[in-house]
């Protein structure tokens, strides 16, 4: 005979507080245990330093060493979608700050950061983010020494958005800067470019089709070093981001009231952005960068500047661009392959493509 | 993806047949590209820098959105705004201005207005929103007509409720019969748009050449296809003729694609439409038939009657016919950039204005 089978009863069934929670709530924002536990678990295990783990309201910079000078360059990096081929917002956030601090061709060491979250996202995606920003702040040599959390509500923002500020030291004798491009300088770039607009509209799902485009993002701060190393008399470097290549070199044409020619058929662009391009009515020149490094420096010195880039991991494909005309208002001048000029101006606004 | 032949960019190839046009130009010529995208193409290799001084190109009405009527604008921000409407548009419609906003301005308001690379991901967006009303933007020329009334063909077919369109397609013949039959008129040859003609055919032509007296030749994209194009077009200037010649074999028959026009014979009728800047031209615009009329978003929509106001400054009109040059515009440049447009040929990077502002302008 068998005993018949009784009811389990748990006891007291007294709701505990979830703890490991697969999303942001508003309690991660309230300063409290939560907040802590976030810190801890999601930031603090990945990007730990000496500076950071102090864990006080403000960090102490070690002391400028003597003939440096502080650069210092602050960015808010709001993507959609976070992940994208080639990257992610983390690594976008580390780079798009690193190498704004580079192009005053300081070395940047210290990154702050704000992460404001939304009700809602999910903490496995935050890990992974937090864990590429981390890996491209090992691969730039920086380190994240003070930091922020905030929550939103859900709609108050939208997922992650990162702010970042960088901290780097530069030469004080340097004398880097868009307003420092002189007639008969070359302009390099160093490698093809386009390739982070097209790989953000594909994972914005614009495009209908697989481009097989990666995201350039890249910390550009190794390059700018030996290029410095190099004992080069760099005019101007420039990290051509959104309004791409085109964009940028009329903002520095115009700082430095010159012309510049660019030879288009040196410019370069890789296939499946140009294919892109062409299928989609956009062009690769206004395209984002978030990996591509503008050098102008005296014509003389462009072949080993090229070779320094050629032999840094981001710059294998730099190639002379164009040169520095004359003295003017600043314009930018794109000669064509069937010797014909046009004049290249900023991108008007959002860049739309065209109908047919 | 489909392959250009590089050796149509060619720059020696072009140089050539520039080499044969300067030989054979004996007097001055006007001849208009009629589609932007030519336009655009030109200004983008310089094409018309490398012309003998006698060869003038006057840039036609062939950019889209540079013609579609401000009612229309104003129609579309109106249907933007309402709450339940998701509003889908292909991307350089967003900056043409209405009388006081633009989509982007309406989207800044709260409107859900999307860019859509093909009116097909409509269709998905509409059976992703069940709760919504989804619109498009129907505009452009014979090119667009064909995949807009599969659209209409699909919804219908898929019982989709919630998807319609504005109407405002154009069509080419009508608005070449306008240009030529204006007093002002200087236009000598046409070079016919080559995806126009992709879909359509050339035969319509053959009656526009006859009539006027002009030859038309239907032309490519690329730096050799123009050239080909305005070369052809030359020969019979030159030679007094007045033909309709095929320079884009290619891509281009005489039927045209026999299926597409099909579709869009189902689905649409011609009807008189308004241009912006040119204005009312008879029987040039694509209307739904009675039997779609459920799919029209004017119907579905209870719209208030906007008066109209163009910017006063602005001579789209004229250069869209051919009569006036960008450059010849007082707010060329000055009131009326790219970034703060004040007609819509300074819109699309197809249109005369912005195409000129990008690739023409000389030191201000």
């Amino acid at each position: 005979m068998t005993q018949p089978e009784l009811p389990v009863i748990d006891g007291p069934n007294c709701p505990l507080p979830i703890h490991n929670r697969g999303t942001i709530v508003l309690g991660h924002g309230s300063g409290g245990q939560m907040t802590h536990d976030l810190i801890r678990d999601v930031f603090h295990s990945r990007l730990s330093n000496a500076i950071l783990n102090a864990s006080n309201d403000a960090a102490k910079i070690p002391e400028t060493p003597s003939g440096k000078r502080l650069v210092v360059s602050t960015d808010a990096h709001i993507v959609t979608p976070l992940f994208f081929a080639g990257g992610d917002i983390g690594r976008l956030a580390v780079c798009g700050t690193v190498n704004d601090v580079a192009t005053l061709g300081a070395e940047p060491h210290y990154l702050t950061a704000t992460f404001i979250l939304e009700e809602g996202f999910a903490i496995h995606e935050l890990e992974l983010i937090v864990d590429s920003f981390a890996d491209a702040c090992h691969e730039a040599g920086v380190e994240l020494i003070a930091a922020d959390t905030k929550v939103t509500e859900k709609g108050k923002s939208d997922k992650l958005f990162i702010s970042t500020t960088g901290f780097g030291w530069a030469e004080s004798r340097l004398q880097i800067g868009g307003e420092q491009a002189k007639p008969g300088d070359a302009v390099i770039i160093s490698g093809p470019v386009g390739n982070h607009g097209i790989a953000v509209a594909e994972a914005r799902g614009n495009l209908g089709f697989s481009s097989q485009v990666c995201s350039d993002i890249a910390p550009l701060n190794h390059m700018v070093k030996a290029l410095l190393d190099a004992n080069l008399d760099v005019h101007v470097l420039r990290d051509p981001t959104r309004g791409g290549l085109a964009t940028t070199l009329v903002e520095i044409a115009r700082q430095s009231k010159v012309n510049i020619q660019l030879d288009e058929e040196n410019i370069p662009v890789d296939k499946p952005v140009r294919k892109t391009c062409e299928l989609l009515g956009l062009d690769p020149l206004y395209l984002a960068n978030e990996g591509k490094l503008i050098l102008i420096l005296p014509a003389e010195q462009a072949e080993q500047a090229l070779q320094v880039m050629h032999n840094s991991r981001y710059g294998g494909k730099a190639k002379l661009i164009g040169k520095v005309l004359e003295q003017s208002k600043g314009q930018v001048w794109l000669k064509t392959p069937f010797g014909t000029t046009r004049v290249l101006e900023m991108l008007a606004g959002e860049m739309l493509p065209r109908i047919c | 993806m489909i392959e250009t032949p590089t050796n149509l960019r060619d720059a020696s190839l072009t140089k050539a047949i520039m080499a044969e046009i300067r030989r054979i130009t004996t007097q001055a010529w006007n001849i208009m590209e009629i589609c932007g995208g030519q336009t655009h193409a030109i200004m983008q290799y310089g094409l018309d820098q490398l012309l003998p001084p006698e060869i003038t190109l006057i840039h036609g009405p062939g950019c889209p959105v540079c013609v579609t009527s401000l009612q229309a604008i104003e129609q579309g921000l109106q249907i933007a705004l309402q709450p339940e409407v998701i509003f889908t548009t292909f991307g350089d419609m967003l900056r043409v201005p209405g009388n006081q906003a633009d989509l982007f301005t309406a989207r800044s308001q709260g409107a859900d207005v999307r860019v859509v690379y093909s009116p097909l991901d409509c269709l998905r967006i509409s059976h992703e929103n069940p709760g919504k009303q989804v619109v498009f933007f129907a505009i452009g020329f014979e090119t667009t007509a064909p995949i807009i009334a599969s659209t209409i063909l699909s919804a219908q077919k898929l019982g989709i409720t919630n998807y319609s369109i504005l109407p405002a397609n154009v069509l080419v013949p009508p608005a070449m019969h306008a240009i030529l039959s204006n007093p002002a008129n200087r236009v000598q040859g046409f070079l016919a748009a080559g995806h126009v003609c992709a879909v359509m055919g050339y035969h319509e032509y053959l009656q526009i050449a006859e009539q006027y007296q002009i030859p038309i030749v239907v032309t490519g994209f690329e730096p050799v296809d123009l050239v080909t194009g305005i070369l052809m077009t030359i020969q019979q200037l030159e030679a007094g003729q007045h033909e309709v010649a095929n320079a884009y074999p290619r891509f281009v028959t005489e039927a045209g694609n026999i299926v597409a026009q099909q579709m869009i014979l189902q689905v649409f009728e011609p009807v008189d439409r308004q241009w912006r800047g040119i204005g009312h031209i008879p029987l040039s615009g694509l209307g739904l038939r009675p039997e779609f009329a459920r799919f029209n978003a004017l119907t579905r929509f209870e719209l208030a009657p906007t008066p109209l106001n163009e910017s006063s400054l602005c001579i789209a009109g004229k250069v869209l016919s051919g009569v006036a040059k960008p450059l010849d515009c007082p707010a060329f440049g000055k009131d009326c950039t790219p970034s703060h447009p004040l007609g819509a040929p300074m819109v699309s990077s197809e249109g005369a204005c912005a195409a000129y502002y990008r690739y023409h302008r000389i030191n201000e």
